[in-house]
């Protein structure tokens, strides 16, 4: 599979992302140490947040996926276990439980509502979006970065699935 | 055949071209923007089908989906073996041809392309013809987006083709304001075809050149149902005749196609809807020979006429007969508001007696209908009826409404009324049946028998005569059978109500809901880090759930049971490794971590030291293994647990519920690692040779690194987890790194073992080993019913543990009884007989007289190169205590092969093995 069969939109990977999962209790003693860590809150239900060292996808009310460059990891887990000390909140290094696909171009909501129920209208979900849902029969993040822009997360087995399907689902009007 | 009832013009066809096509072997022509039966209609064709059960000449009776009777089969230029006449766009090159009730799926490749869209509005309006445009452009000019939906090339609806009045004119500027408003998406050829939870409407485009079905999902905040209407019918003897046509449809026919249904029509009605018609139709210089109306004691009783109708039998009110020459008969019934989808809806419908018809009781807080859906007739009342349902539609998304201008419309005189008229009464001599269902063959006289066999309700009704149940769902039927039965059971319609409306409200295909599902999409096809490696390596694959697994790297020349072989006495003799990295992988953090894995599993994890693992066995409630797998604690409040394959996402989800609505004080996290790690077992004799070379920090002794121990080390230069972890009985590791290094530790391990002969052994050698040793698979061994007792793992249930799930199950009576089936090992008196996996086992060397006794079954089945013969695991009655015996095992051939059945552990029993 090639960009080159994809009709109307740019995909790249962007592969080896530092990814951590951070469970904390919203509003508790480690949920506000990890905001301190971070300069910046953990993100509304629905949205991201970036941070001075990460993305911050909210993935479920006490569930958060941390993005970063590649090889972030050791720092950036340190740095939150430090903050978390001895509250209850766990952080565990999932870089390679999903790949990132980077979409763009003007027919990528076109594409997406052929296989993904969210309403990608920039009114509805605006720059900022994180949302899980099904994109065909693959499970994603969907991350709209800007009108014309979508990050998908995808577990790297499902990944030439999905791709084969954004190729197919490219194609023709 | 030459269109002779084709008018000079008008209409929204164009006349500048011919549209060749053939209908029964006939060739015929029409123009763009034809249905094939209003470019039948226009060669004077009627007779187009053949009724189900009695074979009767069938016409066309209505201009739209809901068609009974004008089923054909499209040929070409692409197959759809059953559709109506009236809802097929004509084009160049169609072959078609007449079918008799049911059509036949051809096993030709079905070049159409199916697929599905989401789409997402505040205001979705079905219909786009008076009352829905209406709507719609009250709805977009506030700013809402819009979705306009209707099932003709066009919008326009009942206005289609009125080019001249100032209506037919504002539908047009309408539409195409419509269509060039960015918010507003409208969809033509689009049949909304069911109404789900939450306002979710699913609806069917038809898409030409290529062609292609495509499922749109819309999820509105309001709907707007402006479905129109469907004229009725009236049951009378012979009144299935070809040339027999709903007045409605003909109006459709002359207005939309500039078609003539006949030369000389006779009209009866019961309403004053068909006048409109029999005007138009004169207009036209049809020549309109008698109009037969109901109200006035005007009765049709029957009609003659083989291959179409050439005379009409009726009765006037001061009971003088006649017979009408005639060569077409309208017919309008009254009308019936389409509100299907409103009614899915849950939307409560009532019984107009004015009507004859049930019409939408009162809006829904997001749905509502309008115009002739909702009731409302003629022109005026359905425009402001429509603009009304897009005003409040607004209101309830709380956005201003401003009125749109609405076209002024002919005074509409003050409207007799309709006489409710179901079936004429057999006015003697009529020896022919009357319909009611065309579709189902189906008559008055059917629903007579119904009601006289007890029947009480129009659902049973339905059953009983299958009125309703054809392709049209009874949109012409349904309510003529509901009057009639109420009229032989003596009681109101209004209290016997209508059936229920259920999606799909118009058929749809099963390949256009399928859509891309289909193929090699059919369903996600999971891969891991190292797929591509064994393809290379020509491995053969099986799918374990969703996921791709090596099965057997056949080397050139082998079949698989050599392959098989030659990977397992690899392993036992020297080394091999496989790609075990589907593995379910869960990690456990939190201070609670401990106690909740004691809740959880058999066994005891909590006195487990860091840098230890376990096998671990997990159950239901019931006391019923759901799986197993290794439980390694890898600091002091966290763990690493492994599932089956097959049942990591399950696993997962079944420890969630339990924090999540049981013990939800436990401080725990679970986070799916399945994928970040990639697990490579690396096991025979020569596994610690292999890993001492490439993990150069690890002590590999049997001293420093026991087994079921776990150590985070390099291997290859890569930190990794190795752990002592076997599933052949033999010294083994598993060498768990983060995926996208998967290729280069596996090659690094390939190449350090060269020197040992190591040989990547796919899935069934890992069956075949981990059977000789007895390991049950869970889900292929066991299947809900069986006990970590049955399976011999009571070794694994902890006596110490106050509980955990299951453990009270397992004091059933039922878990303790004697006779439970057991996991043992069969060995076939014939060494090299290899048994089906699920085959019975009895008692006695020939087959008893049913019901034969069985003894339990087959659950695996293998053949070994290490103790050079065949085996099998099965669950047996009593299955230990039998160890020794001699069971049976009746084969597909009739023979019997004898079995004697044995300790499950056949290899190395002393697990001398292990250590290396």
């Amino acid at each position: 599979m090639t960009a080159d069969a994809l009709n109307g939109f740019h995909l790249e990977e962007l592969p080896f992302l530092t990814q951590l999962s951070l469970r904390a209790g919203p509003g508790g003693p480690a949920a506000a140490a990890v905001e301190t860590a971070l300069g910046d809150p953990l993100p509304a239900p629905c949205t991201l947040t970036r941070a001075r060292d990460a993305d911050v996808l909210w993935l479920g009310p006490d569930e958060f996926l941390l993005l970063a460059p590649p090889g972030r990891q050791p720092y950036l887990a340190h740095e939150l276990r430090k903050a978390i000390g001895p509250e209850f909140a766990s952080v565990t290094d999932v870089s390679a439980q999903r790949t990132t696909l980077d979409l763009s171009g003007p027919g990528v909501t076109g594409v997406l509502a052929r296989g993904c129920a969210i309403d990608l209208d920039p009114r509805v979900s605006p720059p900022g979006t994180c949302v899980q849902t099904l994109l065909a029969r693959a499970g994603v993040i969907l991350v709209v970065d800007d009108p014309g822009r979508i990050r998908l997360l995808v577990r790297p087995s499902c990944a030439p699935y999905l791709t084969d399907w954004l190729a197919d689902a490219s194609a023709g009007a | 055949m030459t269109a002779a009832f084709r008018l000079p013009s008008g209409g929204v066809i164009d006349r500048s071209r011919t549209t060749r096509f053939t209908f029964d072997g006939t060739a015929y022509a029409g123009h763009p923007g034809d249905t094939l039966a209003s470019a039948l209609l226009a060669c004077g064709r009627h007779h187009v089908a053949t009724s189900i059960s009695l074979g009767r000449p069938r016409g066309i009776l209505t201009a739209g989906p809901e068609e009974p009777c004008a089923l054909v089969r499209v040929d070409a230029p692409y197959a759809e073996p059953m559709v109506t006449a009236t809802t097929v766009e004509l084009r160049d090159g169609l072959v078609a041809a007449g079918l008799a009730g049911r059509g036949r799926l051809t096993g030709a490749p079905d070049p159409a392309r199916y697929d599905s869209v989401h789409a997402h509005c505040d205001v979705l309006v079905v219909g786009a013809g008076p009352a829905g445009l209406a709507a719609a452009l009250t709805a977009a000019r506030a700013g809402a987006r819009v979705v306009l939906a209707d099932d003709q090339p066009r919008p326009g609806g009942s206005l289609l083709g009125d080019d001249a009045s100032p209506a037919g004119r504002w539908a047009a500027e309408a539409a195409a304001e419509l269509a060039a408003l960015p918010d507003v998406r409208v969809l033509t050829r689009t049949t909304a075809f069911g109404h789900y939870d939450d306002n979710l409407v699913l609806a069917l485009q038809a898409r030409q050149d290529p062609p292609a079905r495509r499922v749109w999902r819309i999820r509105a905040r309001q709907v707007v149902v402006a479905a129109g209407a469907h004229e009725r019918p009236v049951a009378f003897g012979g009144n299935d005749r070809p040339g027999i046509m709903l007045a409605g449809a003909a109006r459709v026919y002359l207005r939309r196609y500039g078609v003539l249904p006949g030369r000389a029509i006779t009209v009866f009605t019961t309403n004053d809807s068909a006048y409109d018609t029999v005007r138009d139709l004169e207009r036209a210089g049809a020549q309109v020979v008698a109009v037969l109306d109901a109200r006035d004691g005007d009765l049709v009783t029957g009609t003659s006429g083989t291959e179409r109708i050439t005379s009409v039998r009726a009765v006037a009110a001061d009971g003088s007969r006649r017979d009408i020459e005639t060569d077409t008969l309208l017919v309008s019934g009254g009308w019936n508001p389409a509100a299907q989808l409103f009614s899915q809806a849950r939307g409560r419908l009532r019984y107009d007696a004015g009507l004859g018809a049930f019409v939408p009781a009162g809006p829904l807080p997001a749905v509502r209908a309008a115009g002739s859906a909702n009731g409302v007739f003629g022109l005026g009342g359905c425009l402001a009826d429509g603009a009304g349902a897009g005003t409040r539609a607004l209101e309830a998304l709380a956005r201003s409404a401003h009125p749109v201008p609405l076209p002024p419309v002919p005074r509409e005189d003050g409207p007799r009324p309709a006489r409710v008229l179901w079936s004429v009464p057999d006015a003697g001599g009529a020896d022919e049946p009357a319909f009611v269902d065309l579709a189902r063959d189906a008559t008055v006289a059917d629903v007579l028998r119904a009601a006289g066999a007890g029947m009480r309700s129009v659902e049973h009704v339905k059953r009983y005569t299958t009125i309703g149940t054809a392709h049209d769902q009874g949109k012409t039927s349904g309510v003529l059978a509901a009057g009639i039965t109420a009229g032989a059971l003596g009681t109101d319609i209004a209290s016997l109500g209508t059936t229920t409306f259920r999606p799909p409200q118009a058929p749809v295909p099963f390949a256009a809901l399928a859509g891309r599902d289909r193929g090699p999409l059919f369903d996600p096809v999971r891969v891991t880090a190292l797929h591509s490696w064994h393809v290379c390596r020509g491995a053969k694959f099986e799918n374990v759930g969703q996921w791709k697994r090596p099965w057997y790297y056949p080397r050139p020349g082998e079949d698989m049971e050599t392959a098989v072989l030659r990977e397992c006495r690899a392993v036992r003799t020297g080394v091999g490794l496989m790609d075990g990295s589907t593995l379910g992988k869960i990690n456990v953090q939190g201070p609670d971590s401990a106690e909740f894995l004691d809740r959880v599993y058999t066994g005891m994890m909590s006195t487990l030291k860091t840098g230890s693992a376990r096998y671990g066995v997990l159950c239901g409630a019931d006391g019923m293994v759901l799986d197993d797998g290794t439980v390694t604690r890898t600091g002091t409040d966290e763990y690493l647990l492994t599932t089956t394959t097959g049942n990591a996402a399950l696993v997962l989800d079944w420890l969630e519920e339990w924090l999540q609505t049981e013990w939800t004080g436990l401080r725990v996290h679970l986070t799916s690692v399945t994928e970040h790690w990639a697990t490579i077992p690396l096991a025979g004799p020569r596994s610690r040779d292999v890993l001492a070379a490439v993990a150069p920090d690890l002590d590999v002794s049997n001293e420093a690194f026991g087994f079921m121990t776990s150590k985070e080390t390099a291997v290859a230069g890569v930190p990794a987890r190795v752990s002592r972890i076997s599933f052949s009985g033999e010294l083994a590791y598993e060498v768990s790194v983060v995926a996208w290094e998967a290729i280069a530790v596996w090659e690094a391990l390939l190449k350090a073992g060269v020197a040992y002969g190591i040989t990547p052994y796919g899935t069934e050698a890992m069956h075949v080993l981990r059977a000789e040793k007895g390991y049950p698979v869970i889900g292929q061994d066991t299947d809900g019913t069986v006990t970590p007792q049955d399976l011999g793992l009571s070794w694994a249930v902890s006596k110490k543990k106050p509980d955990f799930v299951g453990k009270r199950s397992f004091a059933r009576a039922d878990s303790t009884r004697p006779g439970r089936k057991q996991l043992v090992a069969l060995l076939p008196a014939d060494t090299g007989r290899l048994l089906p996996e699920g085959a019975a086992l009895i008692g006695t060397p020939a087959v008893p007289a049913p019901p034969v006794p069985m003894l339990g079954h087959v659950t695996s089945s293998y053949r070994s190169a290490a103790l050079d013969r065949t085996f099998a695991l099965a669950l047996v009655r009593s299955g230990r205590d039998r160890i020794g015996q001699t069971l049976y095992v009746p084969l597909d051939d009739g023979s019997v092969a004898p079995v004697t059945v044995a300790d499950p552990v056949l290899y190395d029993k002393e697990g001398a093995r292990r250590d290396g």
